[in-house]
């Protein structure tokens, strides 16, 4: 006989043993041996996923729908595999941001929004309330049952509501929030993370497993013999054969996998189980073990459920005990007294542990993301003028724990009756599936906007209440049931539970579609049509880049503030002693001996920043900053420094092109002299040749003509006098030759001797004329010389001059007319230099072969009829000598009209401007 | 740390695969009557994949370490 008395006793008993751990827990925590810093509890503690829709609930489903319980757990176990890769790199950026919420996170991630973190609170909290309705009713009930040990009968149903005073969920309502208060809200803490209540909880996921292992060993081993010949018995009933399959009644592939989808969201996003495995993380590394031991946690709890439904369908049959039931209501029809205990306690730990957690985790939003930021900037208030603000802070938090108790409970009487444990849940997944998009995406991928995230988690939302949340209204009587069969106003493309036409898919695969559709269709079109702001920005690089940037806050703080300012500002929200305690940390790690010696700095801001972000949140703790710290208003080049963070790639490629076309212009360039000197290789390398072969032609005529006379001896006197003269004169074109080969060396290094000296030309020329006076004679040629009076001097070196002279004349001479010739040399006086023209009545030459005679060894005329005449080298060396003095030597001719070579030879290199003005001035005065 | 990419990976393939063995198509090869062992050849997959799965996960996790 189990009394009410002894039920309540065991009860209290269980909660104060939580209690002892919690509290133990946390004393170990502040001495710095923290009990919970092992992956084991980590694992276990994550369990708190298996709430009492899995220690009730999950017969039932598979009551109902065979397999149908399972894609819950398997979803989870499938995004275990990626924990490694996504819940690490979530709580890496919780860590480095000081995140305490998924409100928060999402906040953060899209510029510290206020609205956006209220928005996420709203969600979460009317998301979950049904799951908290779902606790309350599983526990009551199974109270009730307990009650009427020995006999199983169900709770009387579709009677008049019990009154308010007799219903047991009031009192477990009230129980539950009074022990979440005790928990929860003890002390505030900066990282709001609470190591005894994890402590606790991973105690209760023991508790709950060993209950559940317990009554399925029970049922499977000792009912029956073991799981075959369960499943034989099970069988042979025809009733229960749809069960062993999926499809029909079962829910078809299509559900199956996106409850799976489902499930794998609600892992990461129930707010929960971000409190759990992110915010009370201790060391990353323990999500390595998560990874398998809470997969196995899942199998362990999952693994009697079929053998324990099959048990009770078959014992009690269809209809006469609801099957959400049977984990109790077996071994009571058995009269094991001590089981059934054990399960209620086990049913128990497993609504608490989701309960405590689910409500901690939700009233840190409702305070740090809703009631915060209304609080801070309600001026009325001038909260931010309040000395310490601690204390309001914790008394928000209880307040919103007990409100959403009263919710639950309220949802639990309205709603309650009219579904299943795991249909009330599903409603919850969908809701918090709504923040997939945003966390996601904001994780992953830099352009997601603040706006993105708005219209798509609104969407989402909207479409989510409309297609699951309505529904459930209208089924327990809210709304009028027309509302679901004929749609609003009539009008069919409406139906909630078949939008826009789509039927065919369950409630929840019908909800997911829409709304996930319209969730992340905005937020992925916003978000690629709207800009992003500067924080925005920031903030993204942050999270999406976490394990590349080096943690430090976002650096767009740019205010200065009196230490003090700041220290007194955090001590209001985390008490005045702790937050000294925090800033001497902080100073003895910038190497400051104290407090008051720190640097008003944009880095201390950040350090207060992230501190008040723990107590308050990420946007509230901004808005408290700004109010204290004289913020400086960004300026062009901050902005361009965070505009930087993105565009450093950029500028780095940009450089990297800069310097490449940098070493393209130096290959450039490094070509042209590669050619240049190729060039001049290859012009001494025709040079040697020429000059060989030029050298070559007397030499092989002396050789020649030696030879001759070497081998005949007896040749005749005048033939022998006539060879003899030809070597001679061969030998002196050769010395010439080499002279001037040399003389052209010279003057091509530059090594040539100069002597300059003013002289006069006219002089030189004259002088030219009487050297070579035996040539003209020889040439029979007439000379006419037309020279002035006198003429200025130039500089100039003599000797050099007087070979110009001699090699003009000398062609002069060579070219002209054969029995007419005339050679006329006239000197001129131009304003700025000297021309002298040597002019002959020789054959001329043609236009184009101007230029090639000042080539070296180049001659025209026939070469194949007449002897070279010269060498060749004659007019080359002469050029290189008037344009030393800076002068031009040029010839004027045309072919049968003789040819006159000209050259000037300027007066003065620096001729004095001022002196002819001075004449002509003087020439006017004088008369 | 090439040691942790490779596991990261593996437990993706793993993700993957267990995807698949719970999905449309393969899990219709085994949704069928009959028996493996006295139990249900549906429950019998879904409880054994997942066995399997577990195991995976426990040798790339633990071999890493």
């Amino acid at each position: 006989m189990l009394l009410g008395g002894v039920i309540l006793l065991t009860s209290f008993a269980y909660l104060g043993i939580l209690f002892a751990i919690a509290y133990y827990g946390d004393k170990r925590a502040d001495a710095g041996r923290s009990i919970i810093a092992t992956p084991t509890i980590y694992a276990l503690s994550m369990a708190v996923y298996a709430t009492s829709w899995t220690f009730y609930g999950s017969v039932g489903r598979a009551a109902a729908s065979g397999v149908g319980f399972l894609p819950i757990y398997l979803g989870p176990t499938l995004m275990a595999a990626l924990f490694w890769l996504v819940l690490r790199k979530m709580i890496r950026i919780s860590k480095a941001n000081r995140i305490t919420s998924i409100a928060d996170f999402i906040a953060a991630r899209y510029g510290k929004s206020a609205l956006l973190g209220g928005l996420v609170t709203v969600i979460a909290v009317i998301g979950i309330i049904p799951y908290i309705a779902l606790q309350l009713k599983a526990v009551s009930n199974s109270f009730v049952i307990l009650l009427q040990y020995p006999t199983v009968a169900m709770p009387p149903k579709g009677e008049a509501p019990l009154g308010l005073l007799d219903d047991t969920a009031l009192y477990v309502a009230l129980l539950l929030g009074a022990f979440t208060l005790l928990f929860g809200t003890r002390h505030l803490d900066a990282t709001e993370r609470h190591e005894g209540m994890v402590a606790a909880i991973a105690f209760e996921s023991l508790v709950k497993l060993l209950a559940f292992l317990a009554v399925g060993v029970f049922v499977t081993f000792h009912l029956y013999d073991g799981f075959g010949d369960l499943f034989a018995k099970a069988m042979a009933l025809p009733h229960l054969e749809r069960l062993l399959t999926l499809g029909g009644p079962t829910g078809n592939y299509g559900s199956w996998a996106s409850l799976i989808f489902l499930s794998m969201l609600s892992i990461l996003f129930l707010p929960r189980q971000f409190q759990i495995s992110v915010v009370e993380n201790v060391n990353e590394q323990h999500v390595l073990k998560a990874i398998w031991l809470f997969p196995l946690y899942l199998f362990a709890i999952n693994i009697f459920v079929l053998p324990i439904t099959f048990a009770g369908l078959m014992h009690f049959g269809s209809g006469r005990v609801d099957a959400d039931t049977f984990v109790l209501t077996l071994p009571m029809a058995f009269q094991q007294e001590g089981l059934v205990l054990f399960v209620f306690i086990g049913g128990l730990s497993a609504a608490t542990g989701m309960v405590i957690v689910e409500t901690i985790a939700l009233s840190t939003m409702i305070c740090n993301d809703l009631v915060m930021p209304v609080l801070l900037r309600w001026r009325a208030l001038a909260l931010s003028t309040r000395a310490d603000l601690s204390g309001l802070l914790l008394s928000i938090r209880r307040g919103a724990i007990v409100l959403l108790m009263m919710l639950g409970y309220v949802y639990y009487r309205a709603a309650g009756e009219a579904y299943a444990l795991v249909s009330i849940g599903l409603v919850s997944f969908a809701a918090v599936a709504q923040f997939a998009p945003a966390m996601l995406g904001g994780m992953y991928w830099k352009q997601g906007t603040r706006a993105g995230a708005l219209a798509g988690l609104s969407a989402g939302f909207a479409l989510w209440a409309y297609t699951l949340l309505l529904p459930s209204f209208a089924k327990s009587g809210w709304l009028p049931i027309s509302f679901i069969e004929q749609g609003p106003l009539d009008i069919a493309l409406l139906k909630p539970l078949a939008l826009f036409g789509l039927a065919g898919l369950d409630d929840i695969s019908h909800a997911m579609f829409w709304s996930m559709l319209f969730n992340v269709g905005a937020y992925v079109g916003v978000s690629l049509f709207a800009r992003q702001s500067i924080r925005d920005h920031a903030q993204a690089l942050l999270f999406v880049d976490v394990f590349k940037v080096a943690t430090r806050g976002s650096s767009l703080w740019r205010g200065r503030a009196s230490v003090e300012e700041v220290v007194t500002l955090v001590g209001r929200f985390l008490g005045p002693a702790r937050a000294e305690e925090a800033f001497a940390g902080y100073a003895a790690r910038r190497g400051v001996k104290s407090v008051q010696e720190l640097e008003p700095q944009a880095d201390l801001v950040h350090f207060a920043e992230h501190l008040l972000a723990g107590a308050i949140g990420a946007s509230s703790a901004r808005v408290m900053l700004a109010s204290a710290v004289k913020e400086e208003p960004l300026s062009m080049d901050e902005v361009l420094d965070i505009l930087d963070e993105a565009s450093q790639v950029i500028a780095y490629s940009r450089q990297l092109e800069q310097k490449s076309r940098e070493l393209e212009a130096a290959t450039a360039g490094l070509r042209a002299a590669n050619e240049r000197l190729t060039e001049l290789d290859r012009m001494k390398d025709d040079f040697i040749s020429t000059v060989t072969h030029e050298l070559r032609t007397p030499l092989t005529s002396i050789r020649a003509f030696s030879e001759i006379l070497h081998d005949n001896p007896d040749m005749q006197p005048a033939k022998r006098d006539e060879f003899v003269l030809i070597i001679v004169k061969e030998s002196e074109r050769l010395t010439r030759m080499i002279n001037q080969v040399l003389d052209l060396a010279k003057l091509e290094s530059g090594n040539a001797e100069w002597h300059s000296a003013e002289l006069d030309l006219k002089a030189v020329i004259e002088d030219a004329v009487s050297t070579t006076s035996q040539l003209l004679r020889d040439s029979g040629a007439t000379l006419t010389l037309d020279l002035p009076g006198a003429v200025p001097p130039v500089p100039a070196d003599r000797d050099r001059l007087m070979q110009v002279m001699l090699n003009l004349i000398s062609n002069a001479a060579k070219f002209c007319d054969r029995q007419a010739g005339r050679i006329g040399i006239a000197l001129r006086v131009l304003p700025d230099a000297l021309r002298v023209d040597v002019a002959d009545n020789g054959i001329g030459i043609h236009p184009d072969d101007h230029e090639i005679i000042f080539e070296k060894f180049r001659q025209v005329g026939d070469t194949l009829t007449g002897k070279p005449q010269g060498t060749g080298l004659g007019l080359p060396i002469s050029r290189r000598i008037v344009q030393h003095f800076g002068g031009t030597l040029w010839v004027d001719s045309g072919l049968g009209r003789g040819a006159t070579f000209s050259f000037t030879l300027p007066l003065q290199r620096t001729p004095p401007a001022p002196a002819p003005a001075q004449d002509t001035t003087e020439a006017a005065s004088s008369p | 740390m090439t040691n942790r990419a490779v596991q990261a990976q593996r437990l993706v393939a793993l993700f993957v695969l267990g995807w698949l063995l719970f999905s449309f198509p393969l899990l219709s090869l085994f949704n069928s009557g009959g028996t493996v062992f006295g139990i249900p050849v549906l429950y019998a997959w879904l409880f054994g994949v997942w066995a399997a799965l577990i195991a995976v996960m426990v040798f790339v996790v633990e071999s890493a370490n």
